[in-house]
């Protein structure tokens, strides 16, 4: 373990050094002044509190399924599927708020959505759970095809029954009421309420996993599946915990988008940040402690690459190019130093 | 093909499986390599096959040094093995798996190879749906078909590894007649067995293998009781009778069939009692291994029924069954008994209180006391993957309740030093004594005999002897395990 921390600080260096040379030639190919493009990025980011707004509204749903991927990856379950099930959040939380109205006060209709989010996402990933435990068929596929599923119910129910009195569009549901909206502080886009959410998913999670019973089965499951149902753990039951806890937290974040970001339902609710946080885990090394930075940077890519276009003329799909990039060269270098180090075992068997 | 082996040499650290072995094997004969468990036979021929390379010695090929790369170079110099499990791809069709490594070429040529192979197995009597999956065929069929693979390839010394394990009567006739008209046209034979009834029906030559030596060589005909003695080494005394002492019943086999290992299991009834100590015997794969899973509830039986005292647990799983008190321990202790990357007191937290929170403390001093108890080599928060074999054994048993009902033992001692061996038999021993019921595999006849008081040979998925140890011998047990009741134990039966 030690070994593994004291060769880090100078591999990240070293990984983020290439990245960057990446980016550079990647913008100078695109023809575009390459320190521009990343003076921009940062500028666009964190530039003034404005924008740093912009970030955290980002950070906060990222954060959150980020949260729910590290109880699956922990039992080594790949929830690709999360997705479909923020999405899911989205349609169960819209549902509730449709319905809010008359006497009730609204803060008690978002709390009931963020219950009702929490809960889709919960259920679309018992979904892929319940095919996994029961059909033996494998998380990733059962995730990728319920994605499309819950992107078509929700065209569906933009098109169908929600569709906006009038005319149907991609534009999505009716806005609900101003007062349906979570509240943000005066003068920012930063809703306080999100961010409580987040940083509360964060440390319950790191308990969750560090402290509890619950924790160390996934932990035990996701190492030896075998031995720990030998020591007494059903694995599927675990498994279906696991999915729901992750499904839950997608599902607050979807619920995050409609409440607190669009203000309806939209085709694009997710904004593909359930994607993202795969790849937001995979860079922290499926540990929580490294989630809420890499989130972030993740964040300030997305934000900063808004103006791109704008500016530069360059797509804004360079931020995807350079989180990709850097997900990549993490795994090859991880894969790399372990079988380096496995083959240095190899040689002192011998 | 003349081929000769000189001082073969193959260690893995300390254990010597090859430990200077010579021999020669002559052209159109076929050559048994007979041995126990372990005797170093299957190494010897992953030699020969470019499988493994040898620590030192020296492999001839017609007088002339040879040095294989790897199991595709002694193909090519015309040494092929049929391995136990066949190497085959079994979403693959026969024809696909017959042409796999057949052509260099572009085109597969398969209306010709498909005529070829129609051709072969014609001559040796065999016969295949061509398009039918391997998957499809049985152990025997599949056999056939890397056996004309193989001689397509244009091998001339054939290795068959253990090849008469689990596969029909019908089936072994089959293939004797073809291994015998081979053999009269010039090819080579190898058969690594440890079936005294196979080698003495087929073979010219035998050479029997011990503990990584040659201990003999013979001619056809052979003296069956030589070949034993070489096999097994010479008779220790015979056991005292321990006082016969069992209490109740504590679980009961009738009839029970299950599929898994090569063999499966075959109709096995069997009555476990209160503190005694039962070995099962066998070669790797004979049904014992199966047994003990379907004992524990791990493996669900295809038919019969199972009870633990005296209620019926014939479709309950493992967990069911450790709530009755059973407990399996499983030989692949990394792979299957301890979960790598946790620390000794994580093991025994996870068998602690079921509680929202993990009670660290208490998981620390359970394993604090489990390592003082069980004397082991390491600290709570030492992962296990950092122990040595030894320890990992001594871990589970302190991972063990403290009252186990039926133990249920996978080769406690495979991989331990001799101390570490004893030891964990002190332990067993005084859970028996206290009324545990223990029930396990080894591979070491010697074992069985030391430590239990009644053992069951299995062999071909079936329990061909069950007797008290005292009332047997290592001859006797040697000889039910190669497969041979009906001749050595009729007269020492009680």
């Amino acid at each position: 373990m030690n070994r593994l921390f004291k060769g880090a600080p100078p591999r990240a260096a070293l990984m983020t050094l290439a990245v960057l040379l990446l980016t550079v030639l990647l913008t100078v190919a695109a023809g575009a002044p390459p320190f521009g493009a990343l003076r921009h990025l940062i500028l666009g980011s964190v530039g003034s509190w404005i924008k740093f707004s912009h970030v955290l509204m980002v950070w906060i749903p990222l954060a959150l399924c980020a949260c729910g991927l590290l109880f699956t990856f922990r039992m080594d379950l790949w929830n690709i599927g999360v997705e479909g099930q923020v999405v899911a959040g989205a349609v169960g939380a819209t549902a509730v708020l449709r319905l809010a109205g008359g006497g009730s006060p609204p803060g008690l209709w978002v709390a009931l959505a963020f219950l009702a989010g929490a809960a889709g996402g919960a259920f679309w990933a018992s979904l892929a759970g319940v095919l996994k435990t029961k059909g033996n068929v494998n998380e990733i596929f059962a995730g990728l095809g319920l994605n499309f599923v819950a992107q078509a119910v929700t065209l569906w129910l933009i098109f169908g029954p929600w569709k906006r009195p009038g005319i149907a569009s991609m534009s999505g549901t009716e806005p609900f009421e101003p007062d349906l909206w979570l509240p943000t502080l005066p003068g920012l886009r930063i809703s306080p309420v999100g961010l409580v959410l987040a940083v509360g998913a964060l440390v319950s999670t790191w308990w969750i996993l560090r402290r509890t019973r619950l924790g160390l089965a996934l932990k035990a499951i996701g190492r030896n599946r075998t031995a720990s149902f030998l020591h007494g753990l059903s694995p599927a039951r675990y498994t279906l915990a696991a999915m729901a806890l992750a499904g839950g937290f997608a599902g607050i974040a979807g619920t995050f988008q409609v409440a607190g970001v669009y203000h309806r339902l939209i085709p694009a609710i997710s904004s593909n940040y359930g994607y993202l946080a795969l790849l937001v885990v995979m860079l922290s090394g499926f540990k929580a402690g490294p989630v809420p930075a890499i989130a972030l940077f993740f964040a300030c890519l997305n934000v900063g690459s808004i103006q791109l276009p704008m500016v530069l003329r360059i797509d804004s799909s360079l931020s995807g190019v350079i989180q990709g990039v850097f997900v990549l060269a993490f795994l090859f270098v991880q894969a790399w130093t372990r079988r380096k180090k496995s083959a240095v075992k190899e040689g002192h068997g011998h | 093909m003349k081929i000769a082996l000189r001082e073969i040499h193959k260690h893995y650290g300390a254990l010597r499986a090859n430990d200077g072995i010579t021999m020669d094997i002559r052209e159109g004969t076929v050559h048994g390599i007979l041995g126990e468990n372990g005797a170093g036979k299957s190494t010897l021929m992953k030699i020969l096959s470019g499988y493994v390379s040898s620590t030192s010695g020296e492999t001839l090929i017609n007088g002339k040094p040879v040095r294989f790369t790897g199991p595709s170079h002694a193909t090519s110099m015309g040494i092929g093995m049929l391995y136990q499990d066949p190497l085959d791809f079994p979403s693959m069709t026969v024809l696909e798996n017959y042409l796999t490594g057949l052509t260099g070429k572009i085109s597969l040529g398969r209306e010709h190879h498909s005529r070829s192979l129609l051709d072969s197995a014609k001559k040796f009597g065999f016969a295949f749906d061509l398009h039918a999956p391997v998957s499809a065929l049985t152990v025997g069929e599949r056999q056939q078909l890397e056996i004309l693979r193989l001689l397509a390839l244009g091998i001339e010394v054939l290795i068959l590894d253990e090849p008469t394990t689990g596969i029909s009567s019908g089936q072994k006739k089959l293939l004797f007649d073809a291994l015998k008209s081979l053999a009269r046209q010039g090819t080579s034979i190898l058969l690594v067995s440890h079936k005294l009834e196979d080698v003495m029906a087929l073979c010219d030559r035998a050479t029997v293998l011990r503990l990584g030596k040659v201990t003999g060589e013979l001619d056809s005909p052979f003296d069956a009781e030589v070949l034993l003695k070489w096999m097994f080494g010479s008779a220790p005394p015979p056991p005292s009778c321990r006082q016969s002492r069992y209490g109740r019943e504590r679980a009961v086999l009738k009839d029970v069939s299950a599929s898994g290992g090569r063999a499966g299991l075959e109709g096995c009834s069997v009555s476990l009692h209160e503190g005694e100590i039962v070995g099962l015997a066998g070669l790797e794969g004979s049904g014992q291994g199966v047994f003990l899973r379907v004992a524990a509830g791990l493996s669900p039986p295809r038919s019969g029924r199972l009870s633990l005292d005296g209620q019926d647990m014939t479709r309950q799983d493992y967990h069911a069954f450790q709530k009755r008190g059973v407990t399996f321990l499983p030989t692949a202790r990394l792979e299957e008994g301890l979960i790598p990357g946790l620390t000794i007191t994580e093991h025994f937290a996870i068998q602690g209180p079921k509680s929202l929170m993990v009670p660290w403390t208490l998981a620390r001093d359970a394993a604090a006391g489990g390592i003082s108890r069980y004397r082991i080599a390491g600290t709570p928060g030492s992962p296990v993957d950092a122990l040595s074999g030894g320890n990992q054994q001594r871990l589970l048993l302190a991972l063990m309740p403290a009252d186990p009902r039926l133990l249920l033992l996978e080769q406690p001692t495979r991989g331990l030093d001799l101390e570490s061996a004893r030891w964990v038999w002190e332990q067993l021993t005084a859970l028996a004594s206290l009324g545990s019921c223990i029930v396990f595999t080894s591979s070491e006849l010697e074992e069985i005999v030391e430590y239990a008081e009644r053992v069951l040979v299995f062999f071909d998925g079936r329990i061909v002897l069950e007797t008290r140890t005292c009332d047997t011998s290592l001859e006797a047990l040697g000889t039910a395990v190669a497969g041979r009741t009906d001749t050595l134990t009729g007269g020492r039966a009680a």
